[in-house]
C-alpha cells in the first residue's frame, strides 16, 4: 500500500532548471490549502482485475504533476476516476474537495480535460464547437473568450473549417484550446502532444506554460514523452500495473536511481515491474 | 446543447432531406393504398382514414423516438460523450435538449408529409382539431421516454445496443393497437394493451374518425401514464448512467 505522501516544494530546484523561470513555484501557504487532487487509496477493479490498486497521492494547487506509465499501467483509469467519468471500486478521487463519484457536478465547471480518446464533433467547425463548449461551460463572454483562443494557439486559419476535416495536429491544438475555454483551475491532459510534430509540441508546451503562469492552474498530465515532462512537470508520478511504483520531482527520480535521464528510470521501472 | 444540434441540422441539407425522405415514402405508399380502397367501394373504404390517420400517427411515435435517440447516438458517434460528461452538463439538462430535437427533427419530417397527403390524398388529418393536439402531446411524451431507456441502454451497453433505436419501437406495434381496436387481440393480452400509452391514443383517434366524438378522458389517462413512464424513462437514465460509471468505459465510448 503506498502512503499519502505530502510534497514538499523545493523552491531552488524548480530555479535550477532554469526553462521554467516564468512559473512560481507554489508556497508554503498554498500548500497549507487543500490540495487540488486528491487520491485516497482509490482503487478500481474491473472482473479479476485490478487496473488501480490502492493509489495515493496529492496534487497541490499550481502544481503540474506528470502521470507516467507503460501501456495498461491504469493512467487512463486513473484519470477517467479524477474526472468522475469512473466510479471507484474503493477508495476517493477529490478535486478541488469534491469526491468526483458523488459532487462532481459542484466542480465540474471548474475543471477541464484533453483526451486523445474523445474527439469533437466533427461536422462542427472550430468555431462552433468552442461555442457550444463555451456555453456549455457557462463562460461570461464566449466571443471574446474564443478570440483569445484564436489568438493563443493561431486558430484564425481553421476557425470555420470542419473540425472534423482537420489534421491530426490541428484536431490536438483545437482540443486543448476547448480545455482552456472555461479557464479552468484544474486541467487534465492526457498526451496532450502525441500526435504533433516537435515544433509544435514545443509551441502547445509554451502555450500551456503561459496558461499555467497566467492562471495559476494545476495540471496533471499523462504523457510518454519523458523530456516533455522534465520540461513542463515539478513533480512525477509513476505507475506500474495499477500501483505507483515511484513519485518525486524529476530530477530526484534520476538521482534515487542513478538514472542519465527520466526516460531511464521509466524503462527500469517498466523492466522491475 | 440546443445550439449544437442545430450547428449538426445545418451543416448538411441531406440530413435535412433525409427527416422528410422516410415519412413521404411510408406516406405515398398507405396513401395509394388508402386511394385504392376508397375509390372500390367495398366494406374496406370506411376504414380507409383510419388506415391513413394510424400511419400518420405511428411515424409522430417512431420519428419522435428515433430523432431523441439518434440525437444522442450522434454524440457516441463522433466520441464526445465524455466532453459532455465532463462539462458542468447535468442530465437533466442533455434530456432536455434532446427532446426539444426530438420535436424539431419530428416537425421538420412531419408537417410536410401531412401537407403532401392533404394535396395528393385529400386527407387533412388537422381535421382532427383539438384532439389531434391532444395525440401529438401524447405521442411525443411516449416517444421521449422510450428515447429515455434506449439512450441510457447506449451508454451501459455501448453502441451494440445502437439496434434497439429501431427494434424496440416494433415491439409495441402489435400491442398498442395501431391498425386495429383492442377487442381485436385476445383478452389476456387486453390489460397489456391498456399498460402502453399509444393504445389510448390511437383508440382517441378511432372515436373521433368514427365516432366523430373526442375521447378526453382517455386523453387525460394517457398523459397520466405518460408522466409515469417519462419519470420511469429518466430514472432508467440516470441508473444505467451511473452503472456505466461503475463500469468504466465512457471515456473511450465510441472507438
Amino acid at each position: 500500500m503506498n502512503n499519502i505522501e505530502k510534497i514538499t516544494p523545493d523552491k531552488n530546484a524548480r530555479a535550477a532548471t532554469g526553462t521554467l523561470a516564468a512559473i512560481h513555484p507554489p508556497t508554503e501557504a498554498k500548500l497549507e490549502a487543500e490540495p487540488a487532487i486528491a487520491l485516497e487509496d482509490l482503487c478500481k477493479k474491473y472482473g479479476s482485475h485490478w487496473a488501480v490498486d490502492e493509489v495515493n497521492f496529492i496534487v497541490p494547487k499550481g502544481w503540474t504533476v506528470g502521470l507516467l506509465g507503460g501501456n495498461g499501467a491504469g493512467k487512463t483509469t486513473t484519470i477517467a476516476m479524477i474526472m468522475g467519468l469512473v466510479i471507484p471500486t474503493a477508495g476517493r478521487a477529490k478535486v478541488l474537495g469534491c469526491d468526483m463519484a458523488r459532487d462532481r457536478h459542484k466542480v465540474l465547471g471548474r475543471m477541464n480535460f484533453e483526451s486523445p480518446y474523445v474527439a469533437l464533433p466533427g461536422r462542427l467547425t472550430v468555431r462552433e464547437n468552442l461555442n457550444v463548449f463555451g456555453r456549455l461551460y457557462g463562460v461570461p463572454d464566449v466571443n471574446a473568450r474564443i478570440e483569445e483562443l484564436i489568438e493563443d494557439f493561431d486558430l484564425g486559419d481553421i476557425l470555420d473549417r470542419a473540425t472534423g476535416r482537420l489534421s491530426a495536429g490541428q484536431k490536438t491544438r483545437v482540443s486543448v484550446a476547448k480545455a482552456l475555454i472555461n479557464d479552468p483551475e484544474v486541467l487534465l491532459l492526457d498526451e496532450p502532444t502525441a500526435s504533433l510534430d516537435p515544433d509544435r509540441a514545443e509551441w502547445v508546451r509554451s502555450r500551456l506554460r503561459a496558461y499555467q503562469a497566467r492562471r495559476g492552474a494545476t495540471i496533471l498530465l499523462s504523457s510518454h514523452n519523458m523530456p516533455e515532462v522534465e520540461q513542463l512537470c515539478d513533480f512525477v508520478v509513476i505507475m506500474s500495473k495499477g500501483r505507483v511504483a515511484a513519485m518525486g520531482r524529476p530530477h530526484e527520480l534520476v538521482e534515487r536511481f542513478k538514472c542519465a535521464d527520466l526516460d531511464e528510470v521509466f524503462i527500469y521501472l517498466a523492466r522491475a515491474a | 446543447m440546443t445550439a449544437r444540434y442545430y450547428y449538426v441540422l445545418r451543416s448538411s441539407w441531406l440530413r435535412l432531406l433525409e427527416l422528410i425522405y422516410w415519412p413521404a415514402m411510408q406516406m405515398l405508399v398507405w396513401g395509394f393504398l388508402y386511394t385504392y380502397l376508397y375509390d372500390s367501394k367495398s366494406s374496406m373504404a370506411s376504414t380507409a382514414g383510419l388506415l391513413l390517420g394510424a400511419v400518420l400517427l405511428w411515424d409522430v411515435l417512431f420519428r419522435g423516438q428515433l430523432g431523441f435517440t439518434f440525437t444522442f447516438l450522434e454524440e457516441i458517434w463522433s466520441r464526445n460523450i465524455a466532453n459532455l460528461m465532463m462539462s458542468p452538463l447535468k442530465p437533466a439538462e442533455l434530456a432536455a435538449s434532446l427532446m426539444l430535437m426530438s420535436l424539431i427533427r419530428l416537425l421538420i419530417g412531419t408537417i410536410p408529409v401531412t401537407i403532401l397527403t392533404w394535396l395528393l390524398f385529400g386527407f387533412n388529418i388537422y381535421a382532427l382539431g383539438f384532439g389531434l393536439l391532444a395525440f401529438l402531446v401524447n405521442l411525443v411524451l411516449t416517444s421521449w421516454a422510450i428515447g429515455l431507456v434506449v439512450s441510457g441502454l447506449v451508454i451501459r451497453q455501448g453502441l451494440g445496443a445502437e439496434s434497439l433505436a429501431y427494434s424496440i419501437m416494433i415491439l409495441l406495434l402489435p400491442l398498442c393497437c395501431v391498425y386495429y381496436p383492442v377487442g381485436a387481440l385476445p383478452v389476456w393480452l387486453h390489460p397489456v394493451a391498456w399498460s402502453l400509452t399509444p393504445t389510448y391514443v390511437f383508440e382517441g383517434m378511432r372515436a373521433v374518425l368514427l365516432d366523430g366524438v373526442f375521447r378526453a378522458d382517455l386523453m387525460v389517462e394517457c398523459l397520466a401514464l405518460n408522466a409515469v413512464y417519462l419519470g420511469l424513462g429518466f430514472t432508467t437514465f440516470i441508473l444505467l448512467l451511473g452503472s456505466a460509471r461503475h463500469k468504466g468505459g465512457l471515456l473511450t465510448m465510441g472507438e
